[in-house]
């Protein structure tokens, strides 16, 4: 509108109050459990002296002591432990099945924009139908197929979430595509695979990184859904949904076998989506 | 300017104007001193670059500075419809709002942003009409009627009841001309008002102020072309960087400049008379002894064909309510080894298509494009590709044909990583040697594009499709969105590139001015036809199409 830059802002930038981003308390409180969490899948020894499986007949149903932390289940299983060996694998399930399902979305993204046109039709219907059922129901599906096992919810956590990617991945595409420097990039000889993976992808991954790291924490979520019911890993491996399905049936007598996991489960899912938001506000202002 | 003689009927006096923008880092001047004034019936021109302070000084005597605006002056003063004058520096924001519209009428550049979309032009013209209280309320139907007549709308009954965006560029900068005078003020402010116009419809509008201020109106001119200056003021002042350098009669002030800076923008204007020389004084190149590469150009070519032959090319597309709209129709020219031939139209003519369906971005429906002497558009993209390093383009907005992650060495780059593998030294030497051939700084290479300014953009862009030693060049609207000055220096450098590399371009521009002063022929475009194609000379001596006739009407040589 006006052809001088000093009048597009009337007001004077107001100065960015507490400098670097990376250090407000609202990036490093979740960062820190984060952190606590990843050094609880490489070294649960350090927290705990039990092992998750060791039963201690003496205490069966015991409620929090300072031996046992969060008490024990009806095997006298210490359910601290448990929890802290458990780590491993519900966050590497929510870790991979996020990966897969990135990685699924990517291709089945770039395709579903790119394909020549027929191919393009049948995967966008695709799509469309796989986003109509919620992620939990797609993920049963796979664990009917598949069986039970902490491989096979990896894979269907993952299968799950991929059609939510590809559609993101898909609409930038297409934005991109139309975009002047690609048209330029046919015009000054580039291969269309050279454009694909120099232009589009680079272009359009941050939306999908952004939306992946928020995706962690669901994942683990989900797993540990498929877990409480039953369809997840198999006992008497310590997964946290498996944890809180154990203490079902004792929620009257020892609530604190299903509640202190589930406290940590919605601790850590709460950190890592805390932690994916300010990477988003983070990532995007760097844009 | 000599203040002290100032009529008392004048209209608007500034005097000693200065406007400073206090920031965080400091104090900005935007503004240094201005002094003008505006008298009845006559229009004042204010001209600049951008960043020069002309949009600055509108707003300011509008009150719309900005609240990190200082405004100072010795005298600022308007004299109103009851006689009075008053002290525009004394105004609060209340008294604004009584003066704004029913004193001041201001216009601005961007007719489709200024007004509101959920309103017919009809309401827009109103508003001021029943904000001001001139007319009963139920003569005000009649009166916009009148007013929308005035500027020249065809069939105002209807159009009052049309949306901005149903109706064209020119139409809408009218309706916003209207709805600046529908409280009938004196002074017209009006800023930029026929820069993103064609120059027939432009010539229309710059019509409308003519007969404002034969009817009495003070008009105030802000803008970067003294093409619309010499048609169209009385007076002009010229703005550098928030001094006023040069004021005087307009006729004065273009025939014997006094000051540097306005002999240097007005030797800046491309047009019939600057071809052959350097617009921007000196030549751009320095001597740098061509490579092997570059010779090779001339021994590739064959003398016996064009660079490029299109044949007969229509394209159409299909509208979204399923007209078919003929953009391109049934197109020929044949563009010579290392010649430059013009391509001139207004927007919508379809000239941007052509140049696409010669760079085989764009299918063609019917017809074929040959490059020399070899098939070009009827090849398969696969066949295709490796041919393409030969003819390469230059867009009017190069921030957008670069990709946003990379940076303008990558770019320019870009295509020396498609032929063959150089060695890192090798890429090295040439992106240099590019780089110098455009003249731009070699610490530029790590910077992003966004951190560049527009000629050094436009730089790298050429550098970018200079790298594959292409033999032909399609420049679609490459200066259009850069200043006189800055404009000036592109064309230069293309100029001495073509005579250093043998080029043949394509120069694609709804500016006849920078056409003529580039091209050796000419094509001038309309509604998807070559209406009339010549050498330079011929067009302009003797052009035969009525509408050739129009386009060389509008284009007045300062």
């Amino acid at each position: 509108m006006s052809s001088n830059p000093l009048l597009v802002r009337t007001h004077p930038p107001v100065s960015r109050r507490g400098g670097n981003p990376w250090l407000l308390p609202k990036t490093l409180i979740p960062a820190a459990f984060v952190l606590l969490l990843i050094v609880t899948v490489i070294a649960p020894q350090w927290f705990t002296p039990l092992k998750p499986d060791d039963m201690d007949m003496d205490a069966v149903l015991s409620a929090p002591t300072l031996r046992h932390l969060f008490g024990t289940d009806s095997l006298g299983r210490d359910v601290f432990s448990r929890v802290i060996y458990g780590s491993a694998l519900s966050l590497s399930i929510g870790l991979g099945a996020t990966l897969i399902a990135c990685v699924g979305g990517m291709a089945l993204g770039l395709l579903s924009a790119l394909a020549p046109r027929a191919l393009r039709r049948v995967l966008v219907r695709l799509l469309d139908i796989l986003l109509a059922f919620p992620e939990l129901l797609l993920a049963l599906l796979v664990i009917a197929v598949l069986g039970r096992g902490p491989t096979n919810t990896l894979i269907a956590v993952g299968l799950a979430g991929i059609a939510s990617y590809a559609r993101l991945l898909r609409s930038q595409v297409l934005q991109v595509k139309l975009s002047g420097y690609v048209e330029h990039s046919v015009a000054l000889g580039e291969s269309p695979l050279r454009i694909i993976f120099r232009h589009i992808l680079p272009n359009t991954l941050r939306p999908l990184l952004i939306l992946a790291t928020l995706g962690i924490g669901q994942s683990v979520l989900t797993a540990s859904s498929l877990s409480f019911l039953g369809l997840g890993v198999v006992p008497p491996t310590a997964e946290w949904g498996a944890l809180l399905a154990d203490g079902r049936d004792y929620l009257d007598v020892a609530p604190w076998i299903s509640l202190l996991p589930a406290t940590v489960v919605a601790l850590s899912v709460i950190a890592l989506t805390l932690l994916g938001r300010r990477l988003q506000t983070i990532l995007a202002k760097g844009a | 300017m000599t203040l002290n003689s100032h009529a008392p009927s004048a209209l608007l006096v500034v005097e000693d104007l200065q406007v400073d923008f206090l920031q965080p880092q400091g104090t900005v001047a935007a503004v240094k001193n201005i002094s003008f004034q505006v008298n009845p019936g006559e229009i004042v021109a204010l001209v600049g670059e951008s960043g020069s302070g002309k949009s600055v000084t509108a707003r300011t005597l509008v009150g719309l500075a900005g609240e990190s605006a200082r405004v100072t002056a010795r005298s600022l003063s308007l004299t109103c419809h009851d006689g009075t004058r008053k002290d525009l520096l004394k105004q609060e924001a209340a008294d604004w709002q009584k003066l704004r519209g029913r004193e001041i009428g201001f216009v601005l550049q961007d007719a489709l942003v200024s007004l509101d979309p959920l309103r017919t032009i009809g309401r827009e013209v109103a508003e001021p009409m029943l904000i001001h209280k001139r007319h009963p309320r139920g003569e005000i139907p009649s009166r916009v009627e009148a007013l929308l007549h005035q500027v020249g709308i065809p069939d105002p009954q209807n159009r009052m009841q049309q949306y901005p965006h149903e109706l064209s560029g020119g139409l809408r900068q009218r309706a916003l001309i209207a709805s600046a005078l529908a409280a009938g003020p004196q002074l017209l402010i009006a800023d930029e008002p026929t820069t993103a116009l064609d120059v027939t419809v432009q010539q229309r509008i710059l019509d409308i102020f003519r007969q404002l201020a034969q009817a009495g109106h003070g008009v105030l001119l802000i803008t970067h072309d003294l093409a619309v200056v010499a048609q169209v003021a009385d007076r002009i002042v010229v703005m550098q960087q928030g001094e006023g350098v040069e004021s005087g009669p307009a006729a004065q002030v273009l025939a014997s400049p006094a000051h540097p800076y306005t002999r240097r923008l007005l030797a800046a204007i491309p047009g019939a008379d600057t071809r052959g020389r350097w617009l921007a004084g000196e030549s751009p190149l320095p001597d740098v002894p061509l490579t092997a590469q570059e010779n090779d150009n001339q021994r590739r070519r064959n003398p016996f064909v064009s660079a490029l032959d299109v044949r007969n090319v229509s394209v159409d597309f299909s509208l979204p309510n399923g007209v078919k709209h003929n953009a391109v129709n049934h197109v020929s020219l044949q563009l010579a080894w290392g010649e430059t031939l013009g391509l001139v139209g207004e927007s919508g003519s379809g000239k941007t298509t052509l140049g696409k369906v010669v760079l085989a971005l764009q299918k063609a429906q019917h017809g074929e494009v040959w490059l020399a002497g070899n098939p070009w558009s009827r090849l398969r993209e696969a066949e295709r590709r490796p041919v393409r390093g030969r003819i390469q383009t230059i867009t009017q907005d190069p921030l957008g044909s670069f990709d946003p992650q990379y940076t303008v060495e990558q770019i320019i780059q870009q295509p020396l990583k498609l032929r063959g593998k150089l060695s890192s030294s090798a890429l090295r030497a040439r992106t240099l040697e590019l780089v110098n051939l455009v003249g731009l700084n070699v610490d530029l290479l790590k910077r992003r594009p966004q951190a560049l300014s527009g000629g050094q953009r436009q730089r790298v862009s050429i550098a970018q499709a200079l790298a594959s030693n292409p033999e032909i060049l399609v420049c679609d609207e490459p200066v259009s969105a850069l200043d006189v000055t800055t404009q000036a220096q592109v064309l230069d450098l293309l100029i001495a590139l073509q005579r250093k590399l043998g080029l043949a371009m394509l120069f694609i521009s709804h500016d006849l001015g920078v056409v003529q002063h580039m091209s050796h022929r000419i094509a001038v475009m309309k509604a998807g036809q070559i209406v009339e194609t010549g050498s330079t000379e011929e067009i302009l001596g003797s052009p035969k199409h009525p509408y050739t006739q129009t386009l060389l009407a509008s284009v007045i040589a300062a």
